[in-house]
């Protein structure tokens, strides 16, 4: 007899996502169903604003990877008046957009996901003298000396938590599936996982400071302007730029000695789950490139990593991408109409048709028909995932030699076949090769910046005439944000902006069915995945968590006419106020 | 020019100051006697964690005396004197006899991304050992109708003493199903009202929980308000800004330890020892403004000399919030000093009003613990003339805050 398991909230992401899963006699997965429960309507209340004050708005779309929504929307606004920004200015954002990818990958990996594979309860039982040469065994795979490794260190983690332990109360670390089989590390492996969960912490601290030394705060950073950015007294003092360069240096020697040795030592635990391609999924890829690496107009600065499209797992073959193949489908979504279109012409009415039925306390999904805050985007008729994995196999695909360099060391080092990476641990490994690769080219740039200041430049703005480039236009800042490819799309008439989309990494990635119901990247990395307990679904949380799901930007609200407001006030629900 | 000393006493005196900072030697000796009081009860409680916070202090590689530094910098932004610093350090010991659930609503994690922040106490500490957090979506280990489960025992385990976080603002529209939690598909209004009922006191943290935020931005298209407007019968405490800041969470959690009270509010239910003061009053620039020396725009030779914002924006004069005081990330910056100015974000309706890169033109401002409205030239009039006072109360608070500030000609520290 088949299940159906309702797993809301699924925690450890930002936003709110249920997922349901019906799951046969053999505990294997045959249908998974990916919703957002929420919805706040951003993109609608951007419209009739003026275009310099978007990018303060729509960084709020998320205050996650809330740094980069701010420099696609302000870019997008550079790119309708045609402005293209000093070099300060594009070496600042990359910093501060560089300084993200790190902090974000790194509070993911160990805050966000490490839980899904580290039993921390089974830390308590390890051998702390054990864990060293552990830690020292899959830091020598990754080619360097073992993070804080030390019989100490491990007992002083040990002690710490067996005392929170014992005092009864888990706190945030309560009722999780501890003890399940799913959970394949040793004691000792665990003991090293906790670790680096706590420095980890205390690392991504700092990286956030690193941030707001450009960008003011973290999160939400406030010194990008159309045009350029602000912080010039932080970018002529050579200490900031110096003080940025160390924080970022202790986070690579993290990434390296940590980060990169944790992959390995999971990734080989769990490593026939890899082999048979466990959450591999669509096996579609999409970059939408990022990271200019030279001062030309938009569009047209090499990248660093490059954009394409890569299909059916077939790295031989990589198609150019082009923006006005992107679509967005609401079959399956809680809005009405069935066009599939472009997002300059997104419509976005809201039909909440809700659950289909409630039995003895539980609220099931109407699966058949709409089940989703989230609309289903297309490429080229095609569903597509989006993410860090995308990235380092678009890049190796173009035949970038950089990203090939940084994943081909990763498999070597691991001995590990190519065709790991399409698996929930490959994904996993993408994220973890990205981090180090990042590391070492902020270091770089930080360098540029400092080089280029001493050189006696200091503009950090372009100057455009307001008045006349906000008459009529239009652009679009296509980018990667640490969980995958992002873009803000702008209609503006006189100094007003018009339309305003975003497609986000979680509308690819976390997108309900579409029209002919193929299933978005996360239901179709579930189908198919053994379920060691359907009580204790792990399996399921753990694909879930390797894409880093980020809803709460994944959920529109739209529309170019400015019908929709009529809907409200005919909502039958009544309470609305429109 | 007057003696200083006359200036900030008037400071202090004035009617238009914002915050009785000083309320007299008795009013503050029965405050101390009620925190001993309270602080002698707690320690019998039984703990729920039991931490030595030396230990957690010394493994940090701090010692007695930086946080007996630390204990006395809060003490001043508690807006307490300095006899409470020794209260506020044994306070800081029983943090965790006070149960945290922290929920998201209408949100986007950034104020849980911000409590992730926190250096003093740092995050791992908050989790472990200084709070008591039972319940926190972006952290916790349990999915499913095991956090559900994880929720209930802690509502239930903790009835009545727990205080309720509640970060995101709340969908009214269409009977509140813009936002469903939980396999039940509970909306976010039921399951704040549910929650709340149990609490000892409800903290709104952040601008969307506070006052609705950006998902209440004009024109509202889900109805979003926030906690107050749903919460009733129960204390709220509003911790405004986009996002707000751990030092002003952590703050309540400890003015709540000391004294079983919620702090003083302000008419928006704003704690006045983060909300007593303008952005503007404390501000690096605030030289600038006062000579005059205005940023024209981005990138020009104000912006390179670090001249005032006001004309490229800055909300400064109209916003209550001790930023300039305490900054962000451990003080590395803030929104004026990477020279973007305020933008209001611990103010109501600030995307509609404050969170433009052009000054306010004739808007009709109403100070909310002064309780005028003028234009904003009446008001920047007011600004001018009250200039010196300003400069008397930044001297004040820099010194109350263990940081010692000089201003040079050019507003350079």
């Amino acid at each position: 007899m088949s299940k159906h398991v309702v797993i809301d909230p699924i925690t450890r992401i930002e936003g709110h996502l249920r997922i349901e899963a019906v799951i046969d006699e053999n505990n294997v997965i045959k249908e998974a169903f990916s919703s957002s429960t929420m919805f706040r309507g951003i993109e609608e209340i951007l419209k009739g604003r003026d275009p310099r004050d978007c990018g303060l708005l729509a960084m709020r779309i998320c205050g996650v990877c809330t740094g980069t929504h701010y420099q696609r929307s302000i870019e997008a606004v550079e790119h309708a008046f045609g402005v293209t920004i000093p070099k300060n200015a594009r070496l600042v954002r990359n910093l501060m957009q560089g300084a993200l990818y790190l902090h974000d990958h790194i509070v993911h990996f160990y805050h966000l996901h490490a839980l899904d594979w580290v039993d921390i309860t089974k830390a308590l039982e390890a051998d702390p003298k054990k864990a060293v040469e552990e830690a020292q065994k899959w830091a020598k795979i990754a080619g360097t000396r073992a993070w804080n490794a030390s019989e100490d260190n491990y007992k002083e983690v040990q002690d710490r938590v067996t005392k929170y332990v014992k005092q009864g109360r888990l706190g945030v670390f309560g009722n999780a599936y501890w003890g399940s089989k799913a959970y394949k590390l040793t004691p000792e492996q665990n003991l090293i996982g906790l670790s680096h969960y706590l420095d980890a912490l205390d690392l991504q601290r700092r990286i956030a400071k690193a941030q707001a030394i450009f960008g003011g705060k973290n999160p939400h950073p406030q010194s990008i302007v159309v045009g350029g950015v602000t912080c010039v007294q932080d970018i002529k003092n050579p200490a900031r730029i110096a003080e940025f360069k160390d924080i970022i240096q202790l986070a690579q020697k993290f990434t390296k000695q940590a980060y990169l040795p944790d992959v390995y030592m999971a990734g080989t635990m769990y490593a026939d789950e890899a082999l048979a391609g466990v959450g591999g999924g669509l096996g579609n890829f999409m970059c939408y490139g990022d990271f200019n690496l030279d001062d030309t107009p938009f569009y047209e600065a090499k990248k660093l990593f490059p954009s394409g499209i890569v299909l059916n797992k077939d790295l031989s073959k990589v198609y150019d991408l082009d923006q006005s193949k992107i679509t967005e489908d609401v079959t399956h979504s809680w809005y009405e109409g069935n066009d599939n279109l472009h997002p300059f012409d997104g419509k976005t009415n809201p039909n909440y048709t809700g659950f289909k039925e409630k039995k003895e306390g539980i609220a099931y999904l109407d699966t058949d028909k709409k089940y989703s805050w989230i609309k289903s985007p297309l490429y080229d008729d095609q569903r597509m995932e989006v993410g860090p994995l995308a990235r380092m196999i678009v890049g190796v695909a173009r035949g970038d030699e950089r990203i090939t360099k940084y994943v081909t060391t990763f498999l070597k080092n691991g001995n590990l076949p190519t065709k790991v990476l399409f698996s929930t641990v490959g994904r996993t490994a993408g994220r973890a090769i990205e981090s180090e690769m990042m590391a070492d080219v902020i270091i770089q740039w930080c360098d540029e910046l400092a080089a280029n200041v001493a050189a006696g430049d200091l503009s950090t703005w372009t100057e455009f005439d307001f008045d006349k480039v906000s008459k009529d236009a239009q652009g679009y800042g296509m980018a990667e944000a640490p969980r995958g490819s992002l873009g803000h799309w702008v209609k503006i008439k006189d100094g007003k902006v018009v339309n305003y989309q975003a497609v986000v990494p979680s509308t690819w990635n976390a997108a309900p069915k579409d029209y002919k119901n193929r299933m978005g990247a996360y239901e179709a990395s579930l189908v198919g995945t053994k379920v060691v307990d359907p009580d204790q679904p792990l399996e399921i949380i753990r694909t879930v968590h390797s894409f880093d799901p980020c809803i709460a930007c994944a959920v529109h609200i739209v529309d170019t006419k400015g019908k929709e407001l009529a809907v409200y006030k005919v909502d039958p629900l009544g309470g609305c106020r429109a | 020019m007057a003696d200083s000393h006359d200036m900030v006493k008037k400071v202090f005196t004035t009617n238009s100051a914002r915050v009785e900072t000083n309320k007299g030697d008795a009013y503050y000796d029965s405050l101390f006697e009620k925190a001993k009081l309270r602080l002698k009860a707690l320690k019998k409680q039984r703990p729920l964690k039991d931490i030595d916070m030396m230990d957690i202090v010394e493994s940090e590689g701090v010692n007695r005396r930086d946080f007996m530094k630390w204990a006395s910098a809060t003490t001043a932004t508690l807006m307490l004197p300095p006899m409470f610093t020794p209260l506020v350090a044994e306070a800081t010991e029983l943090m965790n006899r006070v149960p945290v659930v922290w929920i998201e609503l209408q949100d986007c994690a950034g104020n849980s991304e911000a409590l992730l922040r926190s250096s003093a106490p740092t995050v791992d500490d908050l989790i472990f050992d200084v709070l008591s957090l039972e319940f926190h979506e972006t952290i916790m280990a349990a999915s499913g109708h095991q956090a559900d489960a994880q929720l209930e025992d802690a509502i239930e385990h903790f009835k009545g003493k727990y205080l309720l976080f509640v970060e995101g603002a709340i969908p009214t529209a269409m009977n509140g199903q813009y936002g469903t939690i939980g396999a039940s598909g509970e909306t976010f209004q039921e399951h704040l009202e549910r929650l709340s009922k149990d609490a000892a006191a409800v903290v709104a943290v952040g601008t969307c929980a506070t006052f609705g935020g950006i998902p209440a931005a004009a024109p509202n298209p889900t109805g979003a308000v926030g906690v107050m407007n749903i919460v009733k019968g129960k204390p709220v405490i509003n911790i405004p800004a986009c996002p707000a800041n751990p030092a002003n969470m952590v703050g309540v959690v400890l003015h709540y330890v000391l004294t079983g009270q919620i702090p003083e509010l302000d008419s928006l239910l704003r704690p006045k020892f983060a909300f007593g003061y303008r952005i503007h009053d404390n501000c690096e620039r605030r030289a600038h403004f006062d000579a005059g020396e205005f940023v024209e725009e981005w990138g020009d030779h104000g912006a390179q000399n670090n001249f005032c914002l006001y004309k490229v924006g800055c909300k400064g004069p109209m916003t209550f919030n001790n930023c300039s005081i305490i900054r962000y990330n451990e003080g590395a910056n803030w929104p004026v000093g990477v020279g973007r100015g305020c933008i209001g974000c611990s103010e109501p309706d600030f995307w509609d009003k404050y969170a433009y890169e052009r000054p306010m033109a004739d808007a009709n401002i109403k100070a909310p613990t002064g309780g005028v409205e003028k234009t904003v030239d009446q008001f920047g009039l007011g600004l001018l003339t009250a200039t010196t006072i300003g400069i008397g109360v930044h001297a004040v608070t820099s010194a109350m805050v263990g940081k010692k500030t000089v201003h040079t000609k050019d507003g350079e520290e």
